[in-house]
Order: C-alpha cells, then structure tokens, then sequence
C-alpha cells in the first residue's frame, strides 16, 4: 500500500472513529440476533420449505465411473416412467453456454462447467442425465430405467502421480493435468538454507475434506412465462455471482433472471461456487415452463460439492543458531479435483497455501511454488480457511520442530521470530503486506489466559507420572475485506472488492436497507442493522435488512472470504450518514431549526434540549405525503446508495492455543483446553465473532482428528455418508474460551477487520502441534492430518520398529 | 408400487387423516403434505439429527420412521413447541444464548433437547454433551448450545417449584 492510499484511509478513518467515541454504542453491543426467532419456531424459509403450484422435482443419473468415456445413454424407458415429465442428456443441453472459470495468471488452464457430463465423466457422482418428474420419488424410480455405457479410463487418484507425462489426462484442451503452476521467490532461500545451522524439513499432507453444512444445496428455480423471467431460489452464498453466470449462460438479461438466497443452511464454502445442478434447474424450468427443484440428500452432497484442503507440502525452514529464522522452501502439489470450479477457479486453494507459509514471521528468504492437479475426483472450492489451514499447519509445525532442535520453548521461538508491533506494514516472503496486525499481542494473550509457565510445569509433572500431555500453539494472519486491487482468487476477473448498501426510509418512515451479501448463518441481518442504526439513528429492531438478492443492488456477489462485515458494514456506514444527513436536512426545514441543534437517535430527530421531535414516520409523511410541508426544490428522497470499497482490505490474526491429554491405550485424543486471542478489529457483535470463532475452531478440530475424505484405486469415495466422514459431535469439542484483542484497522472503515474463517486457520496447526508434544517423548512426528487414532497407531507402531531395526544394528 | 394407505395422526394436537404411499418416510410426510417444514432433513440416513420430532412422547428420527407405520399415533413436532411472540422456555434459552447460528439442526436440538430435560431435569454439563451426541451441528461448535440446554433446565426447574409452591 503507497503511503498516500494509506494516509488517505486514515482521514477517512479518523472521522469515523470520532463520532463513534461520541454516542452510546450499538456498534459493539451484544444485539440478540433478529433472525432467531422465525428461525427458533420453525418458520425459516430455506429454499427447500418453498413449495410452489405445479413445482416438478429433479433427480440425477450421475456417474459411477471415476473417468470414462459414455459411448451410449438410453433413456427410453425413463421417459416412459410414471410420473416424468422430461429426460434430459448434455444432448438436449447444447444450445446453453458452458461457463468457464478465467484467471488472468500464466500457465493456467481452465475447464468447461455444464449442467450434464457429455462424451466423458471426471468423477463419481459427476450428473450424466436429469429426469423431471412429479414428485422425487418418482423422478428416483426412473433413474433405474436408464442406461448409460461407459468406456472406463485410467484413474488418476493420487496427485503426484497425475503430474507425471505418464498419466492419463483428464481435459484434452488443457494438455496436462497440471492446471496451475505459480513460485513465489524473495532472496536466494536455497543459498540460505545450506549455510544455516539449523534445519528442520518434513513431507506433509493435509489429507481432502468436505464442508457438510447442514442443509444439503437445494435449487428451485421458478418460471413466468409470460414474460419469459426466471427466479432461481438458491442455498447459495452467492447468488450475485450465480445470476451473472446463468446470465451468460442461458444468454438472458438480469432485468429477467433473479437469483434470491433466503434462509441458507450453513455454507462454509461448499455453496459458493456454481454448480451443474444449479444450471440444471434453471434450464429445465425455461424448457418445461414451470417449476422445477432440486434438492440434494446428503449422499450425494458428499460425491459433488465441492471439496477442500487436499494438499501434499514438502518443505523445509532454516535459522540459524540464535532460533532465527532465515529462509523457508516449499513445494506444494494441490489436488483440485476434476474441474476448475467457478469462479474461484482451481488456483485458489493451493496458491493461497504458498502464498501464506511465511505466515506472521520474518524470514528473509521465500521460495514458494505450487502446482495445482487435476485428479477424477469432485473439484475442490472455497471451503473455510481455504489454503491457509495447510499453510499454517507446516509453517507452525515446523517452529515447533525447530524448536525441539534448538532446545527452545517454542513460544519464545515465535515471539522472536514474529513482526514486532512496530514493524508494521511488513511484507511477506510472498508478496503479502500485513498491515498492523497483532501477533505478539494475540501469542501473548493466550499465553496469559492459560497461565503457560504453569501449564508447562504441569505438563512436566504430568509426564513424569508417564501421561501424554502436550501443549500446542498456532499463529497466523489472514486477509480480510479484501479490496478492488487484490483478487480473492489470483487473476480471477470478477470483481470481488466492493459493496453495496442502499438504504431507505419509504413514506410510512420504514427504514429498508438492502445489500449484496448473504447470510448463511453469520447473523448479518443483526450485524448490519446494528452498523446503520448506529450510523443513522435508528433502533435495530427497526431496520429490515435484505440481503441474499440479487435485484437488491445492482451488482453484488455474496459472503466468502470473511468479507461481508468489512465491505457490506463501510457501504452501510455511508450510505446511512448520507441519509441521516438528509434527515437532517428535511427536519430543519420542517423544525425551523439550525442542523446544528437536531440529533436523530432511537428512530426520531429532535431539537436538542426541547420535546419539540419527529419520529421517522412523520417525517417521512411530512417529506413524502404532505404537500407544500417543503419546497419543491427542497424536496429529497430519504434514500442513498453506497458502494464501499476498501482497496487493499485489511488482515485478522489469532493464536490458538490447545491442551490435549492422549490415553495411552486408546489412543483416544482429549483435547483438555482450547483458547483462541484473536483480532478481527472493532467488534460490531461479540456474542456473535464469538459464535464464529467456536465453529471455526470446531470445523478445526474436525479436520484435525476426524475428517478425511477417502477415495480408493477405483475413484470411489469410500466415505460417502456421515457415519463414515465424521464431523465432531457435542462430545468432542471442548469449551472454547475467547480473549479480543480489538485493534481497529486502520485501512477499513469503522475499524473492522472481518472474520469468520480463522478458527479453522488455527486449530488444525494447534491441535497437531499439541498432539505432536504429546508424543514428543516416544521420538514421533506429526505430518499428516487427521492424526486420527488409527494414523497415531500407525506412527507408534513404526517408530517402535525403526527403533527395533536401529537396535538391531547396533548390538 | 403398492397403493396408497389411510392414516390418523395428531400432529402438534391436530388430528389429520391422510392417504399416504406406504414408502412415505415421515420426514417427507411433515414437510409435504401438511407443510410443517421446521423438521429438516439433513442426511435421510438416521446420523444428523436434524429430523427429530417426538412421537408419542419420545425423540425419534421421522427420516427412518414411514408415515404409514404412525397410524395412530401422537406426533410434535418444533411448530408445536412455541410461537414467535411467546417462546418455550427450551427457545427461549437458545435464542439469549446464541444456540443457533443457521438454525438448520435447531429443530432437531430443540426437540432433543426437550426430551433430554423430562428424562434429565438435572442433567450437568456432560450428561448434555452426550444427550445431544446424536444432533450434528455445523456451525456453533456445541458451546452455546450447551449453555441454553443449561439455562433451560434451570428455568423449567424454577417454574416447577413455582407451580408447585401456587
Ligand atoms: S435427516 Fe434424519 S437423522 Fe439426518
Ligand atoms: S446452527 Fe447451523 S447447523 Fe447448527
């Protein structure tokens, strides 16, 4: 950032954190959320409750082939079946575009995204045919009746194996399976590394997850044939983007095609990409001139959303004898899946691994470089964390390594090795600019709350008495609200650093405040309406916020990348002062009164120090209804339209900080304490950053020990339903105790930081360096993730025999 | 196919009678044909929970249960529990202690919750984890649910002694 944006920002920034020193604090309060109780009394209207006249229901042939050829699809006799309505091939599909996900980067390759598979299958579980009939079991009858011949091809599994010349590709137009390739480079880190003392390396491997919200994706897509207008109802987190798809897609205009989320389900990424069903839907019900859904089961969520953090990192840190760092090397193969999803593209997730590894550290030296692997697998997406749970995994296990080597606490290792607070903005081996961000502040926080030296003597005794007990800390930054100059996918086109408000008070003194974003969980209906009453003076009980619309702002594109409080919090910010200014203005002339002496607070102006008042409701009768109560030429609109955009964003930091006792029978791991300090900037709601930052933590701890998803030799997913892929019940996740740091940002409006991911950014790192102390005395790594108890067992066992081996040849 | 069965049910204490197909689960019986769609369905496979309703006053999965196999019986589900304006205490709790962040498994932790509590009513903090072991949720971490399901029992034990005592 040039020193002139900055000081630019911070002018910005002053004005506002002025006037929020000045007046009592909605911004801040522990608001009870206003979307509970429809949701609390089952009255929520997730996509899949709506029903509507006439609506048919899809259900999907998909592949059991993890890469073949369809030589011949026979669906005669489905069409035939009680109750279908239509049978439909990539064949009947050819007049709509296929959508491709572009980056501007090098050595990218893109793949097409269709509604069906045609002439060839990548995964199992990829939609080959679409039956449409009148009810969904009906529609499932018929998927027996089809006939699909396959062709199978070579699997392409394991990703290192893919990038050979060897092996069997999976998109002839690419060439390669090697959809991306990047490096990263500062200094010379191989001069570096052979001339430092101390060395520490590993293989790691963060083995794929899969998000799992709780309401599977569900699509319905509704048709007015009349005026040829679609709306597609989607558990989407960004329906701005899936309206601007489909737009190119079946080549309509917006003004035709609207795209609403309403009450979504959990998304953590899984639900901000489009989908081939989602295309599916919309196309059908233009066909068909009627409605037509889709709602997953959860089999076939586990086969065909997107999946995440399948990364293989060999790499290597270097300090010298003092505990300083001095280079770090890195070589990371991602495997993406199948296709390059859209619009994230298949870069995201395994560049953001390099572009993260030297995390909050200074280390001179950075060689980063990644290849993103196309295997026939389901494509991988944003999932929480995206890239950055790997990343910080290596980067704070091998601290930890290094300072079993050095002999050093590995706390004191970190605090020496960190940005000081008055090195700020400090740029990373990557290209990455922190901007102040609080690392020694958080490290130190979560040392405190657990008093550490104490816990440490408590670990000593603990292992003397012959019980595995270790102690493990994570630290790391991310980027948050991320501005117009910084793409949240490298090269990725779409334009990801705005927001908009609009706001409005309409004649019967109503304030509606309209966004881009959508909520899938995060409470953005209370956050936001905190952020404009607090900034136009209303109460929040007031304040209707729609959100997850499409036609609410003219251009918008959802909640990821723990953006929405940032953007969607500052468009809100300006567009409810410019409001309140207009309420000043109207109420001025209708109190015959200097603006100087009105305050709007609690939903109404008033002249200071006198009873003389307007409730909003009047003075939107007064401006609106009542003739002649203000000149024509005086005359405004209680409304403005905001679009806030930050630029460069900001970052959010934490330290998570996990205590586990492991049984040494079992092998069953007891996480003991977990606490996260974390900044995510000026709080708008504690109550609910805390709500996040425990289900961050516990999607955390599920990659940590639970979660994998196992595909065999055939490229079947041997874990396709909840009692094989195990997120973590009430039992397994501890009391998460949170300390805020609160550093307002100073490149954001109103201070925010944003958050949302980070819990899952730490606990992996933190439960793996914990569980790693906890073995230390039995000469054991961890490199692999989920450390489940059978992998734990795995490890001992090996060890004993390496030690057995090595005795062997010395005696 | 075979054909369609005649069913008496009381849902939430309204009687229905109603024909169903014999392979209608009771998940798809709810949210269908008498449009309660507070009970979701999160897997069809018995695991998540989030499909749990009381019948004949115990928690069971209505994705493992057919309607047809229900004749009879006595069915609540989450509508039946409070209203927006005048809340269970069960919601009330979840809703002070930010049990709830999507609100998809929370028809489902409710209803757990409400028959955790009758068996329970003094259950501590780990007889709740694991009375609510069967329930997945994604996004809260199980904290704050824990702590409603506390405060919660706390509240229904007051209003008992209060009862009691008038
Ligand atoms: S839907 Fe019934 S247990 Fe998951
Ligand atoms: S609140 Fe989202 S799954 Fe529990």
């Amino acid at each position: 950032m040039t020193d002139a944006s900055l000081k630019a920002v911070d002018e910005r920034q002053d004005g506002v954190a002025e006037e929020l020193a000045t007046r009592p604090k909605i911004i801040g309060a522990r608001v009870k959320r206003t979307e509970d109780p429809r949701l609390l009394t089952g009255k929520g209207a997730y996509v899949d409750d709506r029903k509507v006249a006439g609506m048919l229901h899809v259900a999907f042939r998909r592949s059991d082939h993890s890469h073949a050829l369809i030589k011949s699809i026979d669906v005669s006799a489905a069409r035939q079946a009680a109750g279908v309505v239509a049978v439909l091939t990539a064949e009947d599909m050819s007049e709509i575009n296929a959508v491709f996900a572009t980056s501007r980067m090098r050595d990218y390759h893109t793949t097409p995204i269709t509604a069906l598979a045609s002439k060839k299958v990548r995964y199992v579980g990829e939609p080959i045919v679409g039956v449409v009939a009148k009810s969904r079991y009906l529609a499932e009858d018929a998927l027996e009746l089809i006939e699909v011949e396959f062709e199978p091809l070579p699997v392409v599994i394991d990703p290192e194996t893919a990038c050979l010349p060897s092996a069997a590709v999976l998109h002839d137009d690419a060439g390669t399976n090697v959809l991306c390739f990047r490096e990263f480079k500062t200094g010379d880190a191989d001069a570096a590394i052979a001339s430092a003392p101390i060395r520490v390396s590993g293989r790691f491997r963060f083995y794929r997850k899969t998000p799992v919200a709780m309401e599977n994706r569900t699509y319905l897509a509704e048709y007015e044939v009349g005026r040829d207008e679609l709306t597609l109802y989607t558990s989407s987190q960004v329906p701005g983007i899936i309206r601007d798809a489909l737009s190119d897609a079946l080549d309509m205009p917006g003004s035709q095609l609207r795209v609403i989320a309403p009450d979504v389900g959990g998304g953590f990424g899984g639900k901000a990409s489009l989908y081939p069903e989602e295309i599916f839907v919309a196309v059908a019900a233009r066909r068909l001139g009627c409605a037509v859904k889709w709602t997953s089961d959860r089999m076939e969520d586990l086969a065909a959303t997107s999946q995440g953090f399948d990364q293989i990192v060999n790499a290597e840190l270097a300090l010298d004898a003092n505990g300083n760092a001095v280079a770090l090397k890195a070589d990371v193969i991602g495997d993406v899946g199948a296709y390059s999803i859209y619009p994230w593209t298949a870069v995201i997730e395994p560049v953001q691994v390099v572009s993260f590894l030297p995390g909050p550290y200074k280390i001179a030296n950075y060689l980063g470089r990644v290849r993103g692997v196309a295997t026939s697998k389901p494509p991988t997406g944003p999932y929480r964390g995206v890239g950055r749970p790997t990343s910080t995994f290596v980067t704070e296990r091998l601290m930890d390594m290094a300072a079993q080597r050095l002999g050093m606490d590995p706390v004191a290792l970190r605090l020496r090795n960190m940005i000081q607070p008055d090195e700020f903005p400090h740029r990373i081996g990557s290209g990455i600019i922190w901007d102040q961000c609080a690392f020694t502040e958080c490290l130190n926080a979560a040392c405190d709350k657990v008093d550490y030296p104490t816990l440490r003597a408590r670990q000593a005794q603990a292992r003397a008495a012959g019980r595995w007990f270790g102690i493990g800390v994570a630290c790391y930054a991310e980027l948050t609200g991320i501005g117009s100059r910084i793409s949240v996918a490298p090269g990725m086109p779409i334009n990801t650093g705005t927001e908009t408000a609009k706001i409005t008070i309409d004649s019967t003194g109503a304030v509606t405040a309209a966004f881009g974003v959508t909520a899938m969980g995060q409470g953005l209906e209370t956050t936001l309406a905190q952020v404009v009453a607090e900034h136009l003076g209303g109460r929040v009980k007031d304040i209707r916020v729609i959100q997850g619309d499409s036609a609410a702002v003219p251009n918008a594109t959802g909640s990821y990348a723990s953006r929405s409080a940032v953007l969607a919090g500052g468009a809100a910010t300006l567009a409810a002062k410019e409001v309140k200014d207009k309420i000043i203005r109207a109420a001025s002339h209708l109190l015959e009164t200097g603006p100087e002496d009105l305050v709007v607070e609690d939903g109404k102006v008033s002249v200071v120090g006198t009873d003389r008042a307007l409730t909003f409701r009047q003075l939107a009768r007064a401006v609106y209804l009542e003739m002649r109560r203000i000149p024509a030429d005086k005359r405004e609109e209680l409304a403005s339209t905001k679009t806030y955009d930050p630029v460069f964003g900001t970052s959010a930091t934490a330290a998570h900080l996990a205590v586990v006792e492991i049984n040494p029978d079992t092998l069953e791991i007891k996480l003991e304490r977990f606490v996260v300090a974390e900044d995510c900037g000026r709080l708008i709601n504690p109550m609910i950053v805390d709500g996040q930052v425990h289900g961050g933590v516990a999607q955390g701890i599920g990659a940590a020990l639970y979660e994998e998803v196992v595909y065999n030799d055939e490229g079947q997913n041997v874990t396709a339903s909840l009692v094989d892929y195990i997120i973590p019940t009430a039992t397994e996740i501890p009391p998460i105790e949170v300390v805020h740091i609160e550093a307002a940002s100073l490149t954001t409006l109103g201070g925010f930081r944003g958050m949302g991911e980070g819990g899952t950014i730490g606990a992996p790192a933190a439960v793996a360096n914990a569980v790693a102390d906890a073995v230390a005395p039995l000469g054991i790594d961890i490199l692999e993730l989920p450390v489940s108890p059978e992998r734990l067992f795995r490890l001992i066992e090996n060890s004993k025999q390496h030690k057995d081996a090595t005795h062997g040849h010395e005696t | 196919m075979t054909e369609p069965v005649v069913i008496r049910i009381t849902v939430n204490g309204v009687e229905y009678e109603k024909s169903v197909e014999p392979r209608l689960l009771l998940s798809d019986f709810l949210r269908n044909d008498l449009g309660l769609t507070g009970t979701h369905v999160g897997c069809e496979h018995g695991v998540c929970g989030a499909c749990t309703v009381l019948v004949n006053g115990e928690s069971a999965r209505s994705c493992l249960f057919l309607a047809v196999q229900l004749d009879g019986a006595q069915v609540e589900t989450v509508e039946g529990l409070g209203t927006a304006h005048a809340m269970h205490p069960i919601q009330q709790a979840f809703h002070e202690c930010h049990a709830l962040q999507c609100g998809f498994c929370t028809p489902g932790m409710l209803i757990t919750t409400v028959d955790l509590l009758k068996k329970f009513p003094e259950a501590d903090d780990e007889q709740i984890r694991e009375g609510l072991s069967g329930n997945l949720c994604r996004c809260t971490g199980y904290q704050n649910i824990v702590r409603a399901v506390r405060m919660a029992a706390d509240e229904l034990k007051a209003r008992e002694v209060k009862e009691a005592a008038s």
